[in-house]
Formats: structure tokens, sequence, C-alpha cells
């Protein structure tokens, strides 16, 4: 039997045939024999490759690549430059295909749509369209009817809490504010969602940016403002470039600049971006940015509230905060105070991700529980796995196991359980995680990020990582839980700003409801979920295999040998534990062991 | 004596010209520096020496801004940038296998730039794609539910 290095495809379906397909076929054949290459590539004809309207088209293995569109005349170039110079042709390969994944499904009976109520709906860049759905009623209504005290009273009985994670009292930060010292008051959004796994304000920002536009005027009204500042994360365009027209036409309109809706109440917004560092998205940190400097936080008090911006009282609230305030304002504070909790009122946009079936954006009232959310709106585990973990509030957050599904969502009840609500990034782990490589992992991205000011944090967490790296490596030693844990309190208690102060979690939470995986990690030098490369191995089993010797063609490191039709086989020393023979394995026939 | 090459001289109108945009204030250095990043490449020493000039702040405090933030380039960098997403929900979601096959691929590792000048490889912070994951951006291009196989073919549409 000959092995070729490459095979073409072409597609013989009546629609591709009618565009020339089976010449297209014997002109390739015809190219590679004058090339001398007929023993080395083979040409077959295949169904339905999939773009049939674009055809005729071929796909090449074990590349992989997709040629849409040929004719005869594209054929010597296509074959000396890919299959005797080995250079893929740009020109004729076919555009990578994008995936229908909807990030905002129609809501499904459990949510309630308060903060993304127009995403998706409306037209971002027309404000017509918001003000359609009373967008810049609540302005209208504050401004010609309420003054400071009664908005600021509107927003305690809501019992809205800041969205962004800190989950503190929004009226209460916004009196704080006002009956600051100073002439000069200045109120920022915090459009910094750097948190991983979590996209809920980029959908609000780029789907209804006039929410949080109204929210913040409302919120310059009853304070005293008269500048603002959206910090957006430059790693969102798009949401920066909505922001810039929505800013736009609220000025056109009046709504926005000088003397707003006639009265002498006068505020304008600008949009600032950050420039890639997850601590900005801290509230100091973020000033700092504002201000043209490290993005390094500052010690508190003073809080921002007093001394923020520029030095001047500053309000600095999460973009989902602004965004329920004109609904507040519209439907009352007893509407908004109906949902939730005791404490924790409203709704909370939550992000899902990882292992669950439908990942995307819900929004749903406090108090449903961890398992609705996963099992219920989520669909459940993908590939109908096991569940392990779910970890909430982003970097900072802890992983909870199957006994905490039952926990309803509350600010409270989630630090309780030893994790936080954060912004809502939520991500879903099957049983396929490895828990101590997910605590490491988180760490590695803490540590990137750490601004570096304080030594608990910058120094701190360094050992920490080292700890758990060489634990994933099979070099866990007696007493380094123990560290971890000692260094883990430590930073807790002496870290300068939330970062660090929250870096410690993943691994606390982790050893607290996984610490025999750490265990057996560190005294058996194994890794059950089968993960840690260091600790497991590949192996082929000699009932499946055929001998098709895929795997060794695809191995990137030449470790499997074996001839065609016998059963091969890997060699531990040179294997990488990549896993692509596992992958390319058409039965079932490469193991992991640990 | 310092000899100004014409490309020193292109350096120095540019940098004047985005400085003047944003009026040389001094909370305006970040956007400077995105916005030099995005003409130049990257700040380089001279371009480092010539906001320092312009707006009066000292060089190493401009260099300290400019090192801070991932998305300023302080090296040159290639032609094609690839932003490959570090984050927990990619890596959950397979970006272990992806990121792999992404460094065998192009022959090099994070924040190198190949030989022949083509990439510069990075990796980003999440991109708030994560329903796609795992997710890489190359240029101004988002790839999502990316898989090894894949990257043959998006790579090649990059001189």
């Amino acid at each position: 039997m000959t092995y070729f290095r490459s095979h073409i495809l072409v597609c013989n379906d009546p629609e591709c045939v009618e565009k020339g397909s089976l010449n297209l076929m014997t002109a390739l054949q015809a190219e590679l024999a004058a090339k001398g290459l007929a023993d080395e590539v083979k040409v077959l004809e295949t169904p339905r490759i999939g773009d049939c309207d674009k055809g005729p088209e071929i796909l090449v293995y074990p590349e992989n690549y997709h040629y849409i569109g040929l004719s005869a005349a594209d054929i010597p170039f296509l074959v000396e430059e890919q299959f005797l110079k080995g250079r893929p042709v740009a020109s004729l390969l076919a555009p990578p295909k994008r995936e229908e994944v909807q990030e905002l499904r129609e809501p499904t009976a459990k949510e309630v749509r308060v903060v993304l109520r127009n995403c998706g709906k409306i037209n971002p860049e027309n404000i017509e369209d918001y003000i359609a759905e009373d967008g810049y009623s609540a302005l209208a209504k504050v401004i010609t009817s309420m003054d400071s005290d009664q908005v600021i009273d509107t927003v305690k009985n809501s019992g809205l809490r800041g969205r962004g994670g800190a989950g503190f009292l929004t009226a209460m930060k916004w009196g704080f504010t006002r009956d600051a010292v100073g002439d000069i008051r200045y109120i920022v959004c915090n459009a910094d969602e750097g948190d991983p796994g979590a996209f809920m304000n980029r959908a609000v920002l780029e789907g209804d940016p006039h929410s949080v536009i109204e929210g913040m005027i409302i919120a310059a009204y009853a304070i005293g403002a008269q500048q603002g500042y959206i910090y957006c994360r430059a790693e969102y365009p798009i949401a920066v470039r909505t922001l810039e027209i929505a800013i736009k036409q609220a000025r056109d309109l009046g709504l926005l600049g000088e003397n707003i809706f006639g009265t002498d109440f006068s505020f304008d917004l600008e949009v600032r971006q950050g420039a890639g560092a997850f601590v900005c998205g801290e509230e100091t940190a973020l000033i700092a940015s504002i201000e043209g400097k490290r993005g390094e936080p500052r010690p508190r008090p003073p809080f921002p509230a007093v001394k923020g911006l520029f030095g001047k009282p500053t309000n600095i609230n999460n973009v989902e905060t602004y965004a329920n305030i004109p609904q507040i304002i519209l439907n009352g504070a007893e509407w908004f105070a109906a949902m939730g909790t005791e404490k924790s009122k409203g709704t909370k946009t939550f992000a899902l991700a990882g292992d669950v079936k439908k990942t995307g954006l819900i929004e749903v009232p406090f108090g449903i529980t961890l398992r609705d959310i996963i099992f219920d709106v989520g669909g459940g585990i993908k590939d109908d796995l096991q569940f392990k973990a779910v970890q909430t509030g982003g970097p900072m957050g802890g992983c909870l196991p199957e006994e905490s599904l039952d926990l309803p969502m509350d600010y409270e009840k989630l630090t309780q359980a030893g994790s936080i609500m954060g912004s809502g990034g939520m991500v879903v782990m099957d049983e396929g995680t490895c828990m101590v490589d997910i605590a490491r992992f988180f760490l590695e991205f803490i540590q990137d990020e750490s601004c570096g000011k304080c030594v608990p944090c910058r120094v701190g967490t360094r050992r920490m990582l080292e700890i758990l790296t060489r634990i994933c490596e099979g070099n866990g030693r007696e007493g380094d839980i123990e560290l971890l844990e000692e260094l883990s309190q430590e930073i807790r208690q002496d870290s300068l700003c939330g970062l660090g102060q929250g870096a410690p979690n993943p691994v606390v939470s982790t050893l607290k409801h996984f610490r025999h995986e750490y265990e057996i990690h560190i005294h058996e030098k194994k890794c059950p979920a089968k993960v840690c490369r260091a600790l497991i191995s590949y192996e082929i089993d000699p009932d499946n295999c055929v001998g098709c010797t895929l795997c060794a063609r695809n191995c990137p490191v030449d470790a499997i040998s074996g001839e065609a039709k016998k059963t091969h086989v890997i060699d531990p020393d040179t294997c990488i534990r990549c896993g692509i023979c596992s992958q390319v394995c058409n039965y079932n026939a490469v193991n992991v062991t640990t | 004596m310092t000899v100004t090459t014409k490309e020193s001289r292109d350096v120095i109108k540019t940098v004047d010209e985005v400085v003047d945009e944003f009026h040389a204030r001094s909370e305006e250095l970040i956007p400077i520096l995105m916005k030099l990043n995005q003409e130049l490449g990257f700040i380089s020493s001279e371009t480092l020496e010539r906001i320092s000039t312009r707006m009066h702040i000292p060089q190493s405090q401009v260099y300290s801004v400019a090192s801070f933030y991932h998305m300023i380039n302080t090296k040159p960098t290639g032609r094609h940038i690839i932003k490959f997403c570090e984050s927990a929900p990619c890596h959950v979601a397979g970006g272990r296998e992806v990121w792999d096959a992404v460094q065998k691929e192009l022959g090099i590792k994070p924040e190198e730039t190949s030989n022949d000048g083509r990439w510069t490889l990075k990796t980003t912070s999440c991109l708030g794609v994560c329903a796609v994951g795992p997710v890489m951006m190359v240029d101004d291009d988002i790839y999502g539910n990316l898989t090894p196989n894949q990257l043959p073919e998006i790579f090649a549409k990059y001189e």
C-alpha cells in the first residue's frame, strides 16, 4: 500500500460538478503527474464539503486547507505553491468559518431582563430607538420634578447595590460624594470589565449604551457633578465606538452638555480607554489611569467619594449599576425591591462560560440557586459530563463544589460559602478539570496583573505560584498545603487593594473543597483529573489499535512508532503529553493514565 | 551632535502631531501612547525621548507608564500580532491544546517575534467573547471556537 503525504478531496456534489469539479480533478491529477508528485499526493472524490455555492471546492489534508471557487487556470500555480513548495495560496482559501453562537438568547422562564431589556432589540447607534423604549423619560422626570434628596432616596429604597463586585449600597456612595467638601465633582463609570469570563458589561455597552449614559446623567444631577468619564477597556473597541456615537447623539439632542432640558444643570461625558491592565478595574487604579499614571491603587481612606479623580470627590459605579437607574426611577423603588432576596435586591446579569451547554448572558433575580442557573437556564454540562465545580466572581472568586449548588445567589451567602459575587462571571467546570491546575492558572493570571506596588501581593502571590507549579509538576512536598494556607492569610490581610486581598481565594476555596486532590498530587504524584502533564502518560491500547498510523504521522515529536496494521507504541520519554494522538485516533486506542 | 535620519524625523513629526492633538496635557499620556503605539508599531527610545521633551515629563516616568500597560509595545513587533486569550474560560474550553499548537505552528514563544518579522505572539487578557472560547485575535480579527487543526488555514491568510 502506498502512503501519500497529502490527500486532495474534490467535492463531487451536483452543484460543484456543475461548476466543473470533475474537470478540475482531471486537471489536478495531470498537473501532479507532470510535476512527479503522483506517488505523493492522492486525489479523491468526496461528497458535500460544505460550500458548494462557492464551488468547485477542495480540501487538502493533513493541513485541512479549504480552497474554493477554483478554475482549471488556478491548478498549475496551486500545485506548484501548495504541493511543491508547501505554501498555501491565501487568495484561493475559503474564509474561516464563524460558528453561530448566540450570546444572548430569548430569555428562559426564570429570567427577568432589566439591564439587558433592550440588548439585541434596538439599534444602539440610533438614539431614537432608545427614546422609543422610554429612553430619557427617567431623566426628564428627575430634572423636572425631583430634587437631589428625592433621587437618592429612591435609589436607597430600591436597595440597589454596586454591581461591580463589592456590592456597596449605591445610594450611600452617592450621598457621600454629594456631601463631600468641594465645588467640583466627577462621575466615573467603571467599564473596565477585566474579569475573565465576564462579558455582561460589554453587551450593555454595545447593545444599549444610552441606559448607562442616562444613569450617569441622573447620578450627576443627584450628586452635583459637571463632568463624567466612562473608562472602557481597550479590549472592547466596538463598545468604545458605540459609546462615542451615543454620546454625540445625546449631545446633539441637548441631553448632554450645557443646560440639559433647558435647565441650569450642565453635564458632559467623555470616553477614556484603558490600555490592557486588569488592575485598572480597581477604582483607585482606574482613577490613576485616567490621570495618565501607572494603574496603581492607593490606600483608602480617603475614599474616592471624598478625594478621587484629580483630588476631587468622585462617584465611581459599574456599568450595570448605572444601567439600572433609569428603570428604578421610572418603575419606582418598590418594583425593584420586590425582586431578589432580603439583602440583595433586583436582578443580576451573569455570564456563563466553560463546560456548560448554553454559554452566554443571562439576567435573573437574586435568590435563584446555582443549580437553576447551571442546569435549568444553562442547560446543564456540555456532553452531559459530570459537574465538578463552578467559579463565581472572576479570578478573585472561589470555586464551589456540587454541595453548594443549592446556594441562592446573594452577596452575603456567596461570601459565607467562600466565594464572591464579583461582577457576574461564572466559569463552569466538568469532571475533566484539575482543581490544582485551575488554582495555579488563576494565580498565574493574578501574578501577571499584579501592579507590583505592595509586597504581600507582588511577592506573596509569586511564592504561592511557585509552590503550585511545583505541585503540578510532581515536586510537591510535605508542608506545601500548610504553607499555602499561611501565605493566603497574610496576603489577604495585608494587601493594599482588592486584587491582592482576593488573590488567594481560588487557592483557599479549592483547598477547602478539593483538598484530597492536592494531597494526591503531593503524596502520590498523580493527577486524578488527568490534566497535569508531568503526572500523566499516554499509552496505546493494543486491543483497539488497528495500526492506521494516523497518530504516528501527527505526533509533533515523533514519539510513536509502529508498522502499518500493527499495534503502535508511544515512547514515554519522548512524549510531551500534548494529546494530539488521542484527538486524531478514530479507534479509541489512546488511553491517558496517571 | 545627533544626526537625525529621515526615520527619526518621521518619528518626531508623528509624535508632535499626536501630542498636539491632545494638547500636550499630562493626563492624556496614555491615549497619546496608545495612538503612537498604533501609528509607529511600538514606543521606541526615540519616541519616548520626544514625548518627554514635548510634555515635560521625565523619560523614566513615560517609560514607567508605557511598560505598565500590556497593550503598549516597548519592543518592535512583527507585521502581524497574535493575541491569544489566556483566561480561564478559554483555558477550560480546550485553550491549552490550541495554545501549544499556536506556539508550535509559529515556532515562537509569547512576547517573541519570528525571525522573518511576520509574527509577534502575545497573550491577552479576556476579550469578553467567552461564549466562543478558545479565542485569539490576529491583528483586528477575532477567531473563536478554535481547534488546533484550524490554525494553519487561519495563519495562511496573513502575509
